[in-house]
């Protein structure tokens, strides 16, 4: 599960974790108040953006939920369904970590009620509903990630929200066949 | 740095025909670049856009924007959503979107699709 992201989220907190600890400290000792908040500035910063890519994982998991319980998904579907969601799941356990490791505070879940409306999960009638929005959903995830990377000030975070985005990719390609739509033709079709 | 020029050249190329391309279809690229974390008549990460044209900044009541957004007095129009999209830090910062469209087209695109949501 969090195997995902431990290695990387370790060498994160081992080398750059410490780096700017320090670069704060020293700054802080030599008398430079603005040096050291400006790098506590930037880990808030990127709290800040995983914290909005969690509750982009809480709603993919209240999106495949709300699928799975249906009735309108038949066997291999569902199961793809689920193993998309424990991916979601592992995302949100990684981040949760990695946010509260930095000092901030995950965003909460909402009510599965809550991200049933906001999807307007009632007007969902069949299998192929179900798979359009998880599909809307996923690339919407792929393109959101790979939008805020250049906005990481930690390397190593970027580098997470790239694999994130890789794996909503792979769900994104997978449910776009299960609806036998056509690959992209061109290619970089996606972020920028 | 002859390469590099011939480099950058090709990929404002891209930029270009993917701008061109995709402004034909303004609603998909809203659904593609802006779906993940907006929805027009609902509040999910970010919040509703139905409207938001012509909106003060921060303005939907019960969203629990950054102090940043909720605290600055931008309406938004067609000035102040490219310079958003271009680089919301640089706009209002302390936001929480970060969330860049680097391509012009795209951006004008998306802004025409957000001033016909109503
Ligand atoms: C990664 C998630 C994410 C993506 C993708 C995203 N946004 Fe946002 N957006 C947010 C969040 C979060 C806020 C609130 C920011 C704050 O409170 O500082 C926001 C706020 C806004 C606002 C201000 C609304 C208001 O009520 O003042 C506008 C306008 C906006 N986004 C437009 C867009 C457009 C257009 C796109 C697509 C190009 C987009 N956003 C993509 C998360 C996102």
């Amino acid at each position: 599960m969090t195997t995902l992201l431990v290695p990387a989220r370790r060498s994160f907190l081992s080398s750059s974790g410490k780096a700017t600890l320090s670069v704060a400290a020293i700054a802080l000792l030599a008398g430079r108040a603005d040096l050291a908040s400006a790098a506590a500035g930037d880990a808030a910063r990127d709290v800040d953006i995983l914290n909005v890519a969690l509750g982009l994982e809480h709603e993919a998991i209240n999106a495949y939920q709300l699928g799975a319980t249906s009735g309108l998904l038949q066997k291999p579907v569902l199961d793809v369904a689920v193993l998309f969601q424990s991916h979601h799941k592992s995302h949100r356990d990684a981040l949760i970590t990695t946010i509260e490791k930095m000092g901030g505070k995950p965003v909460a879940e909402k009510s599965i009620n809550d991200y049933a409306k906001a999807l307007n999960a009632a007007s969902l009638t069949s299998q192929a509903d179900v798979l359009n929005l998880a599909a809307r959903l996923e690339m919407g995830a792929t393109n959101a990630y790979l939008g805020v990377i250049p906005a990481f000030k930690d390397h190593n975070l970027a580098q997470i929200a790239g694999r994130l985005a890789a794996d909503e990719t792979m769900h994104w390609t997978a449910l776009t066949s299960a609806l036998g739509r056509p690959l992209p033709t061109k290619a970089l079709s996606f972020g920028a | 740095m002859r390469a590099h020029h011939v480099a950058l050249t090709c990929l404002a190329v891209l930029a270009t025909q993917a701008g061109a391309d995709e402004a034909l279809d303004a609603k998909a690229l809203y659904e593609a670049r802006c779906g993940g974390c907006h929805a027009l008549d609902a509040d999910r990460t970010g919040p509703h856009h139905a409207g938001v044209y012509g909106r003060r900044a921060g303005s939907v009541a019960g969203f629990a924007y950054s102090p940043a957004l909720a605290g600055s007095r931008i309406v938004w129009n067609e000035v102040t959503l490219e310079r958003w999209l271009r680089d919301p830090e640089a706009l209002i910062p302390g936001q929480r979107m970060n969330v860049r469209v680097s391509d012009p087209a795209e951006r004008r695109a998306i802004i025409g699709y957000l001033r016909a949501a109503r």
